[in-house]
Protein backbone atom coordinates (compact mmCIF):
# COMPACT_ATOMS: atom_id res chain seq x y z
CA UNK A 1 0.00 0.00 0.00
CA UNK A 2 1.23 3.42 -0.81
CA UNK A 3 1.49 5.92 2.02
CA UNK A 4 1.20 8.85 -0.34
CA UNK A 5 -2.48 8.21 -0.93
CA UNK A 6 -5.00 8.80 1.78
CA UNK A 7 -8.28 6.90 1.59
CA UNK A 8 -10.39 9.96 1.20
CA UNK A 9 -8.76 12.37 -1.20
CA UNK A 10 -11.23 15.18 -1.82
CA UNK A 11 -11.69 15.83 -5.48
CA UNK A 12 -9.41 18.45 -6.98
CA UNK A 13 -7.98 19.45 -3.63
CA UNK A 14 -5.26 16.89 -3.64
CA UNK A 15 -2.31 19.04 -4.78
CA UNK A 16 -2.09 20.93 -1.54
CA UNK A 17 -3.01 18.08 0.72
CA UNK A 18 -0.53 15.62 -0.72
CA UNK A 19 3.09 15.92 -1.69
CA UNK A 20 3.43 15.40 -5.41
CA UNK A 21 5.73 12.60 -6.36
CA UNK A 22 7.41 12.74 -9.75
CA UNK A 23 5.73 10.56 -12.35
CA UNK A 24 8.62 8.22 -12.93
CA UNK A 25 8.65 7.14 -9.32
CA UNK A 26 4.89 6.79 -9.23
CA UNK A 27 4.90 3.85 -11.49
CA UNK A 28 7.40 2.00 -9.40
CA UNK A 29 5.37 2.73 -6.36
CA UNK A 30 2.19 1.29 -7.79
CA UNK A 31 3.82 -1.85 -9.03
CA UNK A 32 5.97 -2.62 -6.02
CA UNK A 33 3.98 -5.83 -5.50
CA UNK A 34 4.15 -6.65 -9.18
CA UNK A 35 1.54 -6.79 -11.94
CA UNK A 36 -1.43 -9.07 -11.44
CA UNK A 37 -3.43 -8.70 -14.63
CA UNK A 38 -2.28 -7.44 -17.99
CA UNK A 39 -4.52 -6.68 -20.93
CA UNK A 40 -2.61 -6.73 -24.19
CA UNK A 41 -4.27 -5.27 -27.27
CA UNK A 42 -7.75 -6.41 -26.25
CA UNK A 43 -10.48 -5.99 -28.85
CA UNK A 44 -13.96 -7.09 -27.94
CA UNK A 45 -17.00 -7.68 -30.10
CA UNK A 46 -20.70 -8.18 -29.41
CA UNK A 47 -21.54 -9.95 -32.68
CA UNK A 48 -20.92 -7.20 -35.25
CA UNK A 49 -20.47 -4.37 -32.81
CA UNK A 50 -16.98 -3.68 -31.54
CA UNK A 51 -17.06 -2.61 -27.90
CA UNK A 52 -13.35 -2.38 -27.07
CA UNK A 53 -10.48 -1.21 -29.24
CA UNK A 54 -6.92 -2.26 -28.54
CA UNK A 55 -6.96 -1.96 -24.76
CA UNK A 56 -3.55 -2.16 -23.05
CA UNK A 57 -3.72 -2.00 -19.30
CA UNK A 58 -1.65 -3.32 -16.41
CA UNK A 59 -3.42 -3.94 -13.12
CA UNK A 60 -0.92 -3.71 -10.25
CA UNK A 61 -1.11 -6.23 -7.49
CA UNK A 62 -2.66 -5.26 -4.12
CA UNK A 63 -3.90 -2.01 -5.58
CA UNK A 64 -7.31 -0.69 -6.44
CA UNK A 65 -7.73 0.11 -10.11
CA UNK A 66 -10.78 2.22 -10.97
CA UNK A 67 -12.33 2.11 -14.44
CA UNK A 68 -14.21 5.31 -15.20
CA UNK A 69 -15.97 6.74 -18.21
CA UNK A 70 -19.44 7.63 -19.49
CA UNK A 71 -22.16 4.99 -19.90
CA UNK A 72 -21.53 2.62 -22.77
CA UNK A 73 -17.80 3.36 -22.92
CA UNK A 74 -16.89 -0.28 -22.44
CA UNK A 75 -15.60 -0.23 -18.88
CA UNK A 76 -18.03 -2.88 -17.64
CA UNK A 77 -17.40 -4.95 -20.73
CA UNK A 78 -13.70 -4.79 -20.02
CA UNK A 79 -14.25 -5.77 -16.40
CA UNK A 80 -16.29 -8.77 -17.45
CA UNK A 81 -13.52 -9.84 -19.81
CA UNK A 82 -11.26 -10.33 -16.83
CA UNK A 83 -13.19 -13.33 -15.50
CA UNK A 84 -14.68 -14.30 -18.83
CA UNK A 85 -18.24 -13.55 -17.76
CA UNK A 86 -18.82 -12.30 -21.29
CA UNK A 87 -18.57 -15.91 -22.41
CA UNK A 88 -22.12 -16.28 -21.16
CA UNK A 89 -23.37 -13.84 -23.76
CA UNK A 90 -23.87 -15.50 -27.13
CA UNK A 91 -21.96 -14.14 -30.08
CA UNK A 92 -19.20 -12.35 -28.21
CA UNK A 93 -15.59 -12.50 -29.29
CA UNK A 94 -12.35 -11.32 -27.76
CA UNK A 95 -9.14 -10.73 -29.69
CA UNK A 96 -5.94 -10.05 -27.85
CA UNK A 97 -4.58 -11.36 -24.60
CA UNK A 98 -5.47 -11.03 -20.96
CA UNK A 99 -2.74 -12.31 -18.71
CA UNK A 100 -3.35 -13.36 -15.14
CA UNK A 101 0.02 -13.84 -13.46
CA UNK A 102 1.52 -13.99 -16.92
CA UNK A 103 -0.82 -16.66 -18.25
CA UNK A 104 -3.31 -15.95 -20.99
CA UNK A 105 -6.80 -16.67 -19.65
CA UNK A 106 -8.21 -16.79 -23.17
CA UNK A 107 -5.86 -19.46 -24.46
CA UNK A 108 -7.27 -22.82 -25.41
CA UNK A 109 -7.76 -25.21 -22.55
CA UNK A 110 -8.24 -22.55 -19.89
CA UNK A 111 -10.50 -23.86 -17.15
CA UNK A 112 -13.05 -21.06 -16.87
CA UNK A 113 -14.52 -22.50 -13.68
CA UNK A 114 -11.08 -22.44 -12.06
CA UNK A 115 -10.44 -18.93 -13.39
CA UNK A 116 -13.60 -17.60 -11.77
CA UNK A 117 -12.52 -19.01 -8.44
CA UNK A 118 -9.37 -16.94 -8.73
CA UNK A 119 -11.10 -13.85 -10.08
CA UNK A 120 -14.20 -13.07 -8.02
CA UNK A 121 -16.90 -10.63 -8.94
CA UNK A 122 -19.38 -8.33 -7.23
CA UNK A 123 -22.24 -7.09 -9.38
CA UNK A 124 -23.88 -3.70 -9.66
CA UNK A 125 -27.17 -4.91 -8.30
CA UNK A 126 -26.81 -7.10 -5.24
CA UNK A 127 -27.87 -10.58 -6.23
CA UNK A 128 -27.95 -12.87 -3.21
CA UNK A 129 -29.27 -16.37 -3.76
CA UNK A 130 -32.72 -17.03 -2.30
CA UNK A 131 -31.11 -19.05 0.47
CA UNK A 132 -29.96 -18.37 3.99
CA UNK A 133 -27.19 -15.88 4.75
CA UNK A 134 -24.98 -18.80 5.70
CA UNK A 135 -25.68 -20.73 2.52
CA UNK A 136 -24.94 -17.68 0.40
CA UNK A 137 -21.43 -17.34 1.74
CA UNK A 138 -20.82 -21.09 1.91
CA UNK A 139 -21.85 -21.62 -1.71
CA UNK A 140 -18.48 -20.80 -3.28
CA UNK A 141 -16.43 -23.14 -1.07
CA UNK A 142 -19.15 -25.78 -1.36
CA UNK A 143 -19.05 -25.91 -5.14
CA UNK A 144 -15.27 -25.95 -4.88
CA UNK A 145 -15.56 -29.16 -2.88
CA UNK A 146 -15.39 -28.11 0.78
CA UNK A 147 -17.73 -30.44 2.66
CA UNK A 148 -16.79 -30.26 6.33
CA UNK A 149 -19.14 -27.96 8.18
CA UNK A 150 -16.41 -26.94 10.64
CA UNK A 151 -14.34 -25.49 7.81
CA UNK A 152 -17.37 -23.94 6.14
CA UNK A 153 -18.43 -22.24 9.36
CA UNK A 154 -14.96 -20.86 9.74
CA UNK A 155 -14.94 -19.49 6.20
CA UNK A 156 -18.39 -17.97 6.59
CA UNK A 157 -17.44 -16.18 9.78
CA UNK A 158 -14.14 -14.94 8.40
CA UNK A 159 -15.64 -13.61 5.18
CA UNK A 160 -18.59 -11.96 6.88
CA UNK A 161 -16.13 -10.27 9.20
CA UNK A 162 -13.99 -9.15 6.27
CA UNK A 163 -17.10 -7.71 4.66
CA UNK A 164 -17.96 -5.92 7.93
CA UNK A 165 -21.27 -7.73 8.17
CA UNK A 166 -20.62 -10.32 10.88
CA UNK A 167 -21.79 -8.19 13.81
CA UNK A 168 -25.08 -7.44 12.11
CA UNK A 169 -25.94 -10.97 11.04
CA UNK A 170 -24.19 -13.41 13.34
CA UNK A 171 -27.37 -14.09 15.30
CA UNK A 172 -29.44 -14.80 12.20
CA UNK A 173 -27.25 -16.72 9.80
CA UNK A 174 -30.16 -19.00 8.97
CA UNK A 175 -32.49 -16.22 7.91
CA UNK A 176 -33.13 -15.54 4.25
CA UNK A 177 -30.50 -13.32 2.69
CA UNK A 178 -33.28 -11.38 1.01
CA UNK A 179 -34.45 -10.01 4.34
CA UNK A 180 -31.29 -7.94 4.60
CA UNK A 181 -31.25 -4.28 3.59
CA UNK A 182 -29.80 -3.24 0.25
CA UNK A 183 -26.45 -2.24 1.72
CA UNK A 184 -26.23 -5.41 3.77
CA UNK A 185 -27.09 -7.52 0.73
CA UNK A 186 -24.28 -5.95 -1.23
CA UNK A 187 -21.81 -6.57 1.60
CA UNK A 188 -23.11 -10.14 1.72
CA UNK A 189 -22.33 -10.45 -1.99
CA UNK A 190 -18.82 -9.19 -1.26
CA UNK A 191 -18.45 -11.75 1.56
CA UNK A 192 -19.72 -14.42 -0.81
CA UNK A 193 -17.15 -13.42 -3.43
CA UNK A 194 -14.38 -13.48 -0.82
CA UNK A 195 -15.34 -16.97 0.31
CA UNK A 196 -13.78 -18.58 -2.73
CA UNK A 197 -10.51 -16.96 -1.65
CA UNK A 198 -9.96 -15.14 -4.94
CA UNK A 199 -6.79 -13.33 -5.93
CA UNK A 200 -8.54 -10.61 -7.89
CA UNK A 201 -11.86 -9.00 -7.02
CA UNK A 202 -13.87 -7.34 -9.76
CA UNK A 203 -16.53 -4.85 -8.71
CA UNK A 204 -19.06 -3.51 -11.17
CA UNK A 205 -20.39 -0.28 -9.64
CA UNK A 206 -20.85 -2.01 -6.30
CA UNK A 207 -22.28 1.03 -4.55
CA UNK A 208 -24.35 2.63 -7.29
CA UNK A 209 -27.66 1.45 -5.85
CA UNK A 210 -26.83 2.25 -2.24
CA UNK A 211 -27.39 5.14 0.11
CA UNK A 212 -24.40 7.29 1.19
CA UNK A 213 -23.89 5.45 4.47
CA UNK A 214 -23.77 2.02 2.89
CA UNK A 215 -21.56 3.44 0.14
CA UNK A 216 -19.10 4.70 2.73
CA UNK A 217 -19.11 1.27 4.39
CA UNK A 218 -18.33 -0.41 1.07
CA UNK A 219 -15.58 2.08 0.27
CA UNK A 220 -13.93 1.53 3.64
CA UNK A 221 -14.19 -2.16 2.94
CA UNK A 222 -12.49 -1.84 -0.44
CA UNK A 223 -9.69 0.04 1.21
CA UNK A 224 -9.23 -2.72 3.76
CA UNK A 225 -9.43 -5.48 1.20
CA UNK A 226 -6.64 -4.30 -1.07
CA UNK A 227 -4.04 -5.54 1.39
CA UNK A 228 -5.13 -9.04 0.50
CA UNK A 229 -6.66 -8.75 -2.95
CA UNK A 230 -6.12 -7.00 -6.21
CA UNK A 231 -9.24 -4.97 -6.91
CA UNK A 232 -10.65 -3.61 -10.15
CA UNK A 233 -13.69 -1.43 -9.71
CA UNK A 234 -16.01 0.18 -12.23
CA UNK A 235 -17.58 3.36 -10.97
CA UNK A 236 -19.63 6.26 -12.23
CA UNK A 237 -18.80 8.27 -9.19
CA UNK A 238 -15.68 10.42 -9.64
CA UNK A 239 -15.32 11.09 -5.93
CA UNK A 240 -15.49 7.40 -5.29
CA UNK A 241 -12.78 6.68 -7.83
CA UNK A 242 -10.65 9.39 -6.27
CA UNK A 243 -11.24 8.10 -2.76
CA UNK A 244 -10.70 4.40 -3.15
CA UNK A 245 -8.40 3.80 -6.08
CA UNK A 246 -4.65 3.88 -6.59
CA UNK A 247 -4.79 3.73 -10.35
CA UNK A 248 -7.49 5.10 -12.62
CA UNK A 249 -8.23 4.19 -16.21
CA UNK A 250 -10.48 6.42 -18.29
CA UNK A 251 -12.48 4.71 -21.03
CA UNK A 252 -14.25 6.55 -23.80
CA UNK A 253 -16.19 5.00 -26.68
CA UNK A 254 -14.38 1.70 -26.33
CA UNK A 255 -10.91 3.20 -26.17
CA UNK A 256 -8.67 3.50 -23.15
CA UNK A 257 -7.92 7.19 -23.22
CA UNK A 258 -5.70 7.54 -20.22
CA UNK A 259 -4.41 5.50 -17.36
CA UNK A 260 -2.35 6.62 -14.44
CA UNK A 261 -1.99 7.10 -10.77
CA UNK A 262 -5.28 8.31 -9.35
CA UNK A 263 -3.78 11.35 -7.66
CA UNK A 264 -2.14 12.44 -10.92
CA UNK A 265 -5.15 11.74 -12.99
CA UNK A 266 -7.45 13.83 -10.83
CA UNK A 267 -5.03 16.69 -10.47
CA UNK A 268 -3.10 16.75 -13.74
CA UNK A 269 -4.93 14.74 -16.38
CA UNK A 270 -2.83 14.53 -19.52
CA UNK A 271 -5.76 14.33 -21.90
CA UNK A 272 -8.30 17.06 -22.46
CA UNK A 273 -11.15 14.52 -22.60
CA UNK A 274 -10.17 13.07 -19.24
CA UNK A 275 -10.19 16.48 -17.69
CA UNK A 276 -13.56 17.30 -19.21
CA UNK A 277 -15.00 14.08 -17.90
CA UNK A 278 -13.70 14.17 -14.36
CA UNK A 279 -14.65 17.79 -13.95
CA UNK A 280 -18.16 16.89 -15.06
CA UNK A 281 -18.16 18.79 -18.33
CA UNK A 282 -19.64 15.76 -20.10
CA UNK A 283 -20.67 12.21 -19.40
CA UNK B 1 -65.26 18.75 -7.20
CA UNK B 2 -62.71 20.29 -9.46
CA UNK B 3 -62.01 18.60 -12.73
CA UNK B 4 -58.53 18.59 -14.24
CA UNK B 5 -58.03 20.49 -17.42
CA UNK B 6 -57.90 17.53 -19.77
CA UNK B 7 -60.62 15.41 -18.18
CA UNK B 8 -63.28 16.91 -20.41
CA UNK B 9 -61.89 14.94 -23.33
CA UNK B 10 -62.91 11.59 -21.81
CA UNK B 11 -66.38 11.97 -20.34
CA UNK B 12 -67.14 8.22 -20.41
CA UNK B 13 -63.81 6.97 -19.08
CA UNK B 14 -65.12 6.26 -15.60
CA UNK B 15 -68.23 4.49 -16.83
CA UNK B 16 -66.20 2.50 -19.37
CA UNK B 17 -63.83 1.40 -16.64
CA UNK B 18 -66.66 0.21 -14.43
CA UNK B 19 -68.38 -1.51 -17.35
CA UNK B 20 -65.18 -3.39 -18.15
CA UNK B 21 -64.81 -4.54 -14.55
CA UNK B 22 -68.43 -5.72 -14.61
CA UNK B 23 -67.91 -7.61 -17.87
CA UNK B 24 -64.84 -9.39 -16.48
CA UNK B 25 -66.78 -10.25 -13.33
CA UNK B 26 -69.58 -11.72 -15.40
CA UNK B 27 -67.09 -13.88 -17.33
CA UNK B 28 -65.79 -15.28 -14.06
CA UNK B 29 -69.31 -15.88 -12.79
CA UNK B 30 -70.25 -17.67 -15.99
CA UNK B 31 -67.33 -20.09 -15.90
CA UNK B 32 -67.73 -20.79 -12.21
CA UNK B 33 -71.46 -21.40 -12.54
CA UNK B 34 -70.93 -23.84 -15.42
CA UNK B 35 -68.51 -25.76 -13.21
CA UNK B 36 -70.90 -25.70 -10.26
CA UNK B 37 -73.77 -26.85 -12.47
CA UNK B 38 -71.68 -29.73 -13.81
CA UNK B 39 -70.61 -30.86 -10.36
CA UNK B 40 -74.16 -30.51 -9.05
CA UNK B 41 -75.47 -32.64 -11.87
CA UNK B 42 -72.87 -35.36 -11.44
CA UNK B 43 -73.04 -35.53 -7.69
CA UNK B 44 -76.83 -35.55 -7.79
CA UNK B 45 -76.82 -38.38 -10.31
CA UNK B 46 -74.01 -40.52 -8.98
CA UNK B 47 -73.92 -39.91 -5.24
CA UNK B 48 -76.44 -42.64 -4.42
CA UNK B 49 -74.34 -45.28 -6.24
CA UNK B 50 -71.16 -44.26 -4.52
CA UNK B 51 -70.04 -46.51 -1.70
CA UNK B 52 -66.90 -48.21 -0.50
CA UNK B 53 -68.18 -51.38 -2.12
CA UNK B 54 -68.39 -49.54 -5.44
CA UNK B 55 -64.78 -48.48 -5.14
CA UNK B 56 -63.47 -51.93 -4.23
CA UNK B 57 -65.56 -54.16 -6.52
CA UNK B 58 -64.82 -55.56 -9.95
CA UNK B 59 -67.01 -54.51 -12.86
CA UNK B 60 -70.04 -56.69 -13.53
CA UNK B 61 -72.79 -57.26 -16.06
CA UNK B 62 -75.16 -55.89 -13.45
CA UNK B 63 -74.89 -52.21 -12.67
CA UNK B 64 -75.78 -52.72 -9.02
CA UNK B 65 -72.88 -55.13 -8.49
CA UNK B 66 -70.39 -53.17 -10.58
CA UNK B 67 -67.38 -51.51 -9.07
CA UNK B 68 -64.43 -49.46 -10.24
CA UNK B 69 -61.50 -51.14 -8.49
CA UNK B 70 -59.72 -52.47 -11.59
CA UNK B 71 -60.08 -49.11 -13.36
CA UNK B 72 -58.83 -47.18 -10.35
CA UNK B 73 -55.78 -49.38 -9.94
CA UNK B 74 -55.19 -49.38 -13.70
CA UNK B 75 -55.27 -45.57 -13.73
CA UNK B 76 -52.84 -45.33 -10.82
CA UNK B 77 -50.45 -47.73 -12.58
CA UNK B 78 -50.75 -45.69 -15.78
CA UNK B 79 -50.02 -42.43 -14.01
CA UNK B 80 -47.06 -44.04 -12.27
CA UNK B 81 -45.56 -45.25 -15.54
CA UNK B 82 -46.30 -41.94 -17.25
CA UNK B 83 -44.67 -39.94 -14.46
CA UNK B 84 -41.68 -42.27 -14.40
CA UNK B 85 -40.94 -41.59 -18.07
CA UNK B 86 -42.31 -38.12 -18.71
CA UNK B 87 -40.90 -36.22 -15.73
CA UNK B 88 -37.17 -37.04 -16.13
CA UNK B 89 -37.29 -36.85 -19.91
CA UNK B 90 -39.38 -33.67 -19.95
CA UNK B 91 -37.39 -31.80 -17.31
CA UNK B 92 -34.13 -33.01 -18.85
CA UNK B 93 -35.15 -31.74 -22.27
CA UNK B 94 -36.21 -28.42 -20.77
CA UNK B 95 -32.86 -28.04 -19.01
CA UNK B 96 -31.00 -28.85 -22.21
CA UNK B 97 -32.99 -26.38 -24.28
CA UNK B 98 -32.79 -23.58 -21.72
CA UNK B 99 -29.30 -23.98 -20.26
CA UNK B 100 -27.13 -25.88 -22.72
CA UNK B 101 -28.31 -25.55 -26.31
CA UNK B 102 -26.76 -22.51 -27.97
CA UNK B 103 -29.23 -20.47 -29.97
CA UNK B 104 -29.36 -21.89 -33.45
CA UNK B 105 -31.81 -22.61 -36.20
CA UNK B 106 -31.91 -26.17 -34.98
CA UNK B 107 -32.98 -25.13 -31.50
CA UNK B 108 -35.72 -22.85 -32.83
CA UNK B 109 -36.94 -25.71 -35.00
CA UNK B 110 -37.10 -28.08 -32.03
CA UNK B 111 -38.79 -25.38 -29.96
CA UNK B 112 -41.49 -24.73 -32.52
CA UNK B 113 -42.11 -28.43 -32.94
CA UNK B 114 -42.53 -29.00 -29.22
CA UNK B 115 -45.01 -26.14 -29.05
CA UNK B 116 -46.92 -27.66 -31.97
CA UNK B 117 -46.85 -31.15 -30.48
CA UNK B 118 -48.47 -29.78 -27.32
CA UNK B 119 -51.48 -28.93 -29.45
CA UNK B 120 -51.80 -32.27 -31.26
CA UNK B 121 -55.05 -34.11 -30.37
CA UNK B 122 -54.34 -37.00 -28.04
CA UNK B 123 -56.00 -39.56 -30.31
CA UNK B 124 -53.17 -38.98 -32.79
CA UNK B 125 -50.71 -40.04 -30.09
CA UNK B 126 -52.91 -43.08 -29.56
CA UNK B 127 -52.38 -44.06 -33.18
CA UNK B 128 -48.62 -43.45 -32.83
CA UNK B 129 -48.56 -45.51 -29.64
CA UNK B 130 -50.42 -48.34 -31.35
CA UNK B 131 -47.90 -48.41 -34.17
CA UNK B 132 -44.77 -47.77 -32.15
CA UNK B 133 -45.23 -49.43 -28.77
CA UNK B 134 -47.88 -52.08 -29.37
CA UNK B 135 -46.87 -53.30 -32.83
CA UNK B 136 -43.20 -52.38 -33.42
CA UNK B 137 -41.91 -52.84 -29.88
CA UNK B 138 -44.30 -55.70 -29.11
CA UNK B 139 -45.33 -54.25 -25.79
CA UNK B 140 -48.79 -55.77 -26.26
CA UNK B 141 -51.71 -53.92 -24.82
CA UNK B 142 -50.45 -53.66 -21.30
CA UNK B 143 -49.98 -50.82 -18.85
CA UNK B 144 -46.49 -50.12 -20.14
CA UNK B 145 -47.67 -49.38 -23.68
CA UNK B 146 -50.48 -47.23 -22.27
CA UNK B 147 -48.16 -45.31 -19.97
CA UNK B 148 -45.66 -44.70 -22.75
CA UNK B 149 -48.42 -43.44 -25.02
CA UNK B 150 -49.62 -41.06 -22.32
CA UNK B 151 -45.99 -40.00 -21.90
CA UNK B 152 -46.05 -38.88 -25.53
CA UNK B 153 -49.24 -36.93 -24.87
CA UNK B 154 -47.92 -34.99 -21.86
CA UNK B 155 -44.21 -34.69 -22.71
CA UNK B 156 -44.53 -31.46 -24.73
CA UNK B 157 -46.55 -29.84 -21.96
CA UNK B 158 -44.01 -30.83 -19.31
CA UNK B 159 -41.14 -29.56 -21.44
CA UNK B 160 -42.81 -26.22 -22.13
CA UNK B 161 -43.87 -25.58 -18.55
CA UNK B 162 -40.46 -26.59 -17.17
CA UNK B 163 -38.76 -24.29 -19.67
CA UNK B 164 -41.06 -21.51 -18.55
CA UNK B 165 -40.14 -22.16 -14.92
CA UNK B 166 -36.41 -22.18 -15.66
CA UNK B 167 -36.67 -19.01 -17.71
CA UNK B 168 -38.35 -17.28 -14.77
CA UNK B 169 -35.20 -17.64 -12.66
CA UNK B 170 -33.50 -14.22 -12.75
CA UNK B 171 -30.33 -14.22 -14.85
CA UNK B 172 -28.55 -12.48 -11.97
CA UNK B 173 -28.74 -15.78 -10.06
CA UNK B 174 -26.99 -17.60 -12.90
CA UNK B 175 -24.34 -14.89 -13.15
CA UNK B 176 -23.70 -14.91 -9.41
CA UNK B 177 -23.32 -18.67 -9.42
CA UNK B 178 -21.00 -18.81 -12.42
CA UNK B 179 -18.95 -15.92 -11.06
CA UNK B 180 -18.30 -17.98 -7.94
CA UNK B 181 -16.73 -20.72 -10.00
CA UNK B 182 -19.73 -23.03 -10.10
CA UNK B 183 -20.00 -25.39 -13.04
CA UNK B 184 -23.07 -25.48 -15.20
CA UNK B 185 -24.27 -28.61 -13.47
CA UNK B 186 -23.74 -27.12 -10.00
CA UNK B 187 -25.60 -23.98 -11.03
CA UNK B 188 -28.50 -26.03 -12.35
CA UNK B 189 -28.61 -28.39 -9.39
CA UNK B 190 -28.06 -25.96 -6.52
CA UNK B 191 -29.70 -22.81 -7.84
CA UNK B 192 -31.92 -23.17 -10.87
CA UNK B 193 -33.79 -26.38 -10.02
CA UNK B 194 -34.64 -25.47 -6.41
CA UNK B 195 -35.87 -22.06 -7.50
CA UNK B 196 -37.87 -23.34 -10.45
CA UNK B 197 -39.16 -26.48 -8.75
CA UNK B 198 -42.57 -25.08 -7.74
CA UNK B 199 -43.16 -24.05 -11.34
CA UNK B 200 -41.97 -27.38 -12.70
CA UNK B 201 -44.14 -29.28 -10.22
CA UNK B 202 -47.20 -27.29 -11.21
CA UNK B 203 -46.61 -28.17 -14.84
CA UNK B 204 -46.03 -31.81 -14.02
CA UNK B 205 -49.21 -32.11 -11.96
CA UNK B 206 -51.32 -30.38 -14.60
CA UNK B 207 -49.88 -32.70 -17.24
CA UNK B 208 -50.44 -35.84 -15.18
CA UNK B 209 -53.96 -34.67 -14.42
CA UNK B 210 -54.54 -34.47 -18.11
CA UNK B 211 -53.06 -37.93 -18.59
CA UNK B 212 -55.38 -39.26 -15.90
CA UNK B 213 -58.41 -37.97 -17.77
CA UNK B 214 -57.41 -39.22 -21.23
CA UNK B 215 -59.61 -41.94 -22.70
CA UNK B 216 -59.14 -41.58 -26.44
CA UNK B 217 -55.51 -42.71 -26.86
CA UNK B 218 -56.09 -45.63 -24.48
CA UNK B 219 -59.11 -46.79 -26.45
CA UNK B 220 -57.05 -46.62 -29.65
CA UNK B 221 -54.17 -48.71 -28.28
CA UNK B 222 -56.67 -51.18 -26.89
CA UNK B 223 -57.22 -50.77 -23.20
CA UNK B 224 -59.85 -53.29 -22.22
CA UNK B 225 -63.16 -52.19 -20.78
CA UNK B 226 -64.12 -55.21 -18.76
CA UNK B 227 -61.32 -56.38 -16.50
CA UNK B 228 -61.89 -58.37 -13.34
CA UNK B 229 -58.33 -58.39 -12.05
CA UNK B 230 -55.54 -55.92 -11.42
CA UNK B 231 -52.55 -56.21 -13.77
CA UNK B 232 -49.64 -58.20 -12.36
CA UNK B 233 -47.53 -58.00 -15.47
CA UNK B 234 -47.18 -54.52 -16.94
CA UNK B 235 -46.70 -55.82 -20.47
CA UNK B 236 -48.91 -58.83 -20.98
CA UNK B 237 -51.86 -58.26 -18.64
CA UNK B 238 -54.97 -56.43 -19.74
CA UNK B 239 -55.95 -53.35 -17.80
CA UNK B 240 -58.51 -50.64 -17.83
CA UNK B 241 -58.51 -47.02 -16.69
CA UNK B 242 -61.05 -44.73 -15.05
CA UNK B 243 -61.99 -42.66 -18.11
CA UNK B 244 -62.20 -45.77 -20.29
CA UNK B 245 -64.45 -47.50 -17.77
CA UNK B 246 -66.62 -44.40 -17.41
CA UNK B 247 -66.88 -44.08 -21.17
CA UNK B 248 -67.91 -47.71 -21.42
CA UNK B 249 -70.65 -47.34 -18.83
CA UNK B 250 -72.11 -44.25 -20.45
CA UNK B 251 -72.42 -46.29 -23.68
CA UNK B 252 -74.77 -48.75 -22.01
CA UNK B 253 -78.50 -48.24 -22.55
CA UNK B 254 -79.54 -48.81 -18.91
CA UNK B 255 -79.86 -45.73 -16.70
CA UNK B 256 -78.35 -47.69 -13.80
CA UNK B 257 -75.04 -47.77 -15.68
CA UNK B 258 -75.21 -44.01 -16.25
CA UNK B 259 -75.54 -43.60 -12.53
CA UNK B 260 -72.45 -45.64 -11.76
CA UNK B 261 -70.66 -43.70 -14.55
CA UNK B 262 -71.40 -40.54 -12.58
CA UNK B 263 -70.10 -42.25 -9.43
CA UNK B 264 -66.97 -43.16 -11.41
CA UNK B 265 -66.52 -39.51 -12.35
CA UNK B 266 -66.66 -38.60 -8.66
CA UNK B 267 -63.89 -41.14 -7.99
CA UNK B 268 -61.84 -39.68 -10.87
CA UNK B 269 -62.30 -36.16 -9.51
CA UNK B 270 -61.26 -37.33 -6.05
CA UNK B 271 -58.04 -38.81 -7.44
CA UNK B 272 -57.36 -35.53 -9.29
CA UNK B 273 -57.89 -33.48 -6.15
CA UNK B 274 -55.64 -35.84 -4.20
CA UNK B 275 -52.90 -35.42 -6.82
CA UNK B 276 -53.17 -31.64 -6.64
CA UNK B 277 -53.04 -31.74 -2.86
CA UNK B 278 -49.91 -33.85 -3.11
CA UNK B 279 -48.43 -31.22 -5.41
CA UNK B 280 -49.16 -28.48 -2.90
CA UNK B 281 -47.51 -30.47 -0.11
CA UNK B 282 -44.47 -31.28 -2.24
CA UNK B 283 -44.14 -27.68 -3.34
CA UNK B 284 -44.18 -26.45 0.23
CA UNK B 285 -41.63 -29.03 1.31
CA UNK B 286 -39.24 -28.17 -1.49
CA UNK B 287 -39.68 -24.43 -1.32
CA UNK B 288 -38.51 -24.47 2.30
CA UNK B 289 -35.02 -24.70 0.91
CA UNK B 290 -35.52 -21.56 -1.14
CA UNK B 291 -35.85 -18.41 0.94
CA UNK B 292 -37.14 -15.56 -1.13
Amino acid sequence: MSEAISPRVPLRVAPRALPRVPTGQDHEDLTKHGIKVTAADVNFFYSEHQALYGINLAVPKNCVTALIGPSGCGKSTFLRCLNRMNDMIDGTLLRGKILLDGEDIYQRGTDVVELRKRVGMVFQKSNPFPKTIYENVAYGPRVAGVKKSVILEEIVEKCLQQAALWDEVQSRLNDSALQLSGGQQQRLCIARALATDPEVLLMDEPASALDPKSTAAIEDLIFELKDTYTIVIVTHNMQQAARVSDQTAFFYEGHLIEVGRTTDMFTHPREKRTEDYITGRFG
Amino acid sequence: MSVSKYSEGRPYAKIASQAFALACGLCTLLSVSVLVLLLWNIFGFGWSSLSWDFVTSWPSRFAAKSGIWSALIGSLYLIGVTALFSVPIGVGAAIYLEEYAPPSRWRSLVQINIANLAGVPSIVYGILGLGLFVRMMHLNRGVLAGGLTLTLVVLPIIILSSQEALRAVPSTIRQASYALGATRWQTIWHQLLPISLPGILTGVILSLSRALGEAAPLVVIGAATFVRFTPKNLITDDYTALPVQIFNWTEQPQVAFHEIAAAGIIVLLTVLIAMNALAVILRQRFSKKVRW
